[in-house]
């Protein structure tokens, strides 16, 4: 009796409400861009109130797998799939950058006035464990303007998988082919020296509470908590303090190399813009070529065109570096290609 | 209840036991209660067997791939797909040995000082706070250990023990703070509430006879203690050392954060080490491939057979010690 008003309660509910019908998207994956991604899913939520997105922060590693599983409609990475994971989902995934990031270069060193400098072999070298000693003549070179002390030279890297090691990995990987032999870029490597954190806040305390330590954090987290950082000699030769705008620069300055037709797992380390800062990387959204629903996909390619368009005005804000403006027509043109039941979603609004 | 006819049996000729259990079984709701209990008390083993069950089908591609080399190989390379166990397997073992090394003459001297020498009035107390010890989350611990033990070692404990004992393998190298001896005191500090509480309840325990027996021989305090109360306890005593081995076994959070993260073996405690709970703590969620993951896999394996062995030695241990006198030994 109570079962049947129930039931004809709820039936008339659902009988009234299909406009009003929301879709819900669920992504998952990196950490690093959770703040502006949180901070889009609301906006846009309250313009669009039909249209509910979520986002969980595992990490990339996690972000690919439930991804490729197929239990999140979308998925966030700051390391690309590989090529073979990619095989492994029958190449169904377009990559889309959402916005970007920088690894800086920590130290803990006391009573400098300016920035230590870095330049390529030289950070490869200590991070080889080559350079044990922060006055070794080559770092001593390099920086004439401050006094280097003789202490040793303590390595702190990530002891979690993590895409900040992925882009500070494939850095190095492009500028020593030592390193590249020897240890490579993933998101987890055999790292030759060194102490493990866990996360950027276990990187950071580590490097604060050792004299003499050097590690790696994100450009946001290291700004955010006054940690000091060093300036980088970038490939055109020019002293790149890191900022957004050095960032941005990166990703205009690989522009060339990459095309439009590329598919956006590019790499922007090493840029060759001259005002780039070398330890640059996109963060991506990971998407599905094809979606088996179209009011899901529809959306999804909305939201992102919104991001990409709209949602890049917060982003310096929040820490993040915006996508080039160049790169724009490039990302639309990709979003057009996404289909659901054999028909492309985009509409433009 | 009178309809039972319990007058009807002959006093004292069958044993208490089975008039119980004719009283019981018949009734419906009885044998659906008990069926229930049944269940439930075997859910939990049966959790553990599947538990070992998940842990192995997941290792199974890493044990295919390495074989037995897992637990002696030493390279763990994630770009490779190279995998071996070996230094997680030793830091596990040294520093929760270093733990023990520390946190049991402690946690005794504790507990003995708490139940034979201490003023009435202070033994809630000092009780109470080791005991809190025991609620202070590990992340904490791990914080304090970067912020204020590290720094502490690195001014106060590591120059005077490099000037005495710098010349033994073990205190030898540089101290950069994060290290084996760092992990090791923060478990030993973790540890101490849990020996410390149950040591002080065995010596509870000990019956007042002992220590009077010893006494009216003109045994000082000390002497009583150590022939009388400690020998009657050991048994429970060696439960509770084992009990807080057990924690320092699998302790992942504020170990991970001060003990360096780094695979390595090396038998000086000023070096980094790592630990297996730390390693799949830090690891699994970025782990891509299916070896990696697998290895992370068997190294839970590993760390869920060296639990269980550990327990099954100090078992063996009580049961040893215990033959004859025990006390403690049956809440253990």
């Amino acid at each position: 009796m109570k079962l049947t008003r129930f039931l004809a309660v709820a039936g008339l509910l659902g009988g009234a409400t299909p406009l009003a019908a929301q879709i819900q998207l669920n992504g998952a994956g990196a950490t690093f861009p959770n703040i502006i991604y949180s901070d889009w899913m609301l906006t846009y939520n309250q313009s669009h109130p039909d249209v509910k997105l979520n986002y969980q922060s595992i990490g990339s590693g996690g972000g690919i797998r439930q991804f490729s599983d197929g239990t999140v409609d979308f998925g966030g990475t700051d390391a690309p799939m590989s090529d073979s994971a990619i095989a492994a989902i029958q190449g169904n995934v377009l990559h889309i950058p959402t916005v970007m990031g920088a690894v800086v270069v920590a130290y803990n060193l006391q009573g400098l006035s300016q920035p230590v400098k870095f330049t390529a072999d030289v950070l490869a070298d200590i991070f080889l464990g080559k350079i044990t000693k922060w006055n070794d003549p080559r770092l001593v070179s390099i920086n004439a303007d401050v006094t280097l002390p003789a202490t040793d030279i303590v390595v702190v890297h990530r002891a979690d998988g993590s895409g900040t090691s992925f882009v500070f990995t494939d850095y190095l990987s492009k500028v020593s082919s030592e390193w590249q032999q020897k240890v490579g870029k993933g998101t987890s490597v055999n790292w030759p020296v060194g102490l493990g954190g866990r996360g950027n806040e276990g990187v950071s305390a580590t490097v604060s509470q050792t004299p003499g330590a050097i590690g790696y954090v994100e450009l946001a987290y290291a700004q955010k908590n006054n940690i000091p950082f060093g300036t980088m000699r970038n490939s055109a030769g020019n002293w790149i303090t890191p900022s957004l705008e050095a960032v941005t620069a990166a990703a205009a300055g690989a522009m060339k190399d990459m095309g439009p037709n590329t598919d956006f797992r590019v790499s922007i380390t090493n840029s060759p813009g001259k005002q780039a800062y070398p330890i640059s990387s996109f963060t991506w959204f990971l998407l599905h070529k094809t979606y088996a629903d179209a009011d899901k996909a529809r959306a999804l390619v909305q939201f992102l065109a919104w991001a990409e368009g709209e949602g890049q005005a917060k982003a310096s804000s929040l820490g993040y570096a915006p996508l080039p403006k160049e790169l724009h027509p490039w990302i639309e043109s990709r979003l057009k290609t996404i289909t659901a039941g054999g028909r492309a979603v985009w509409k433009a609004e | 209840m009178s309809s039972f006819p319990i007058e009807g049996v002959p006093p004292g000729r069958p044993s208490a036991e089975t008039r119980w259990r004719s009283l019981v079984g018949n009734d419906r709701s009885d044998r659906v209660y008990r069926n229930v209990l049944t269940g439930l008390a075997l859910a939990l083993p049966a959790l553990i067997l599947i538990i070992l069950g998940v842990l192995f089908m997941g290792a199974l591609p890493a044990l295919k791939r390495f074989g037995p080399s897992f637990i002696w190989t030493s390279t763990w390379d994630p770009v490779a797909e190279v995998y071996g166990a070996a230094p997680m397997i030793f830091g596990t073992l040294a520093s929760s040995f270093l733990a023990l090394l520390i946190a049991v003459p402690l946690a005794l001297s504790v507990a003995i000082f708490l139940t034979e020498f201490s003023p009435r009035w202070l033994r809630q107390p000092v009780g109470f706070v080791i005991e809190l010890l025991a609620a202070i989350p590990s992340v904490v611990y791990g914080t304090w250990g970067i912020f204020v033990l590290i720094p502490f070692l690195r001014a106060h404990v590591v120059p005077p023990l490099k000037a005495v004992l710098g010349w033994t393998p073990f205190f030898h190298g540089v101290f950069y703070g994060n290290s084996l001896l760092a992990g090791g005191i923060i478990l030993a500090i973790m540890i101490v509430p849990y020996i410390a509480a149950v040591s002080r309840e065995v010596l509870l325990a000990v019956p007042g006879s002992q220590r009077e027996a010893a006494l009216a021989m003109g045994a000082t305090r000390w002497e009583a203690v150590r022939s009388a109360v400690l020998p009657y306890g050991r048994a429970g005593l060696i439960g509770a050392v084992i009990l807080g081995l057990g924690r320092a076994l699998g302790e992942t959070m504020a170990v991970t954060m001060v003990i360096g993260n780094r695979h390595d073996i090396g038998v000086s405690v000023f070096q980094p080490a790592y630990t297996m709970a730390a390693a799949i703590a830090n690891e699994f969620s970025e782990a891509t491939t299916h070896l990696y993951l697998s290895a992370l896999f068997e190294v839970g394996l590993i760390l869920f057979v060296l639990t269980v062995v550990v327990n099954a030695i100090a078992r063996i241990l009580i049961w040893r010690v215990a033959r004859g006198q025990a006390v403690g030994s049956q809440a253990l």
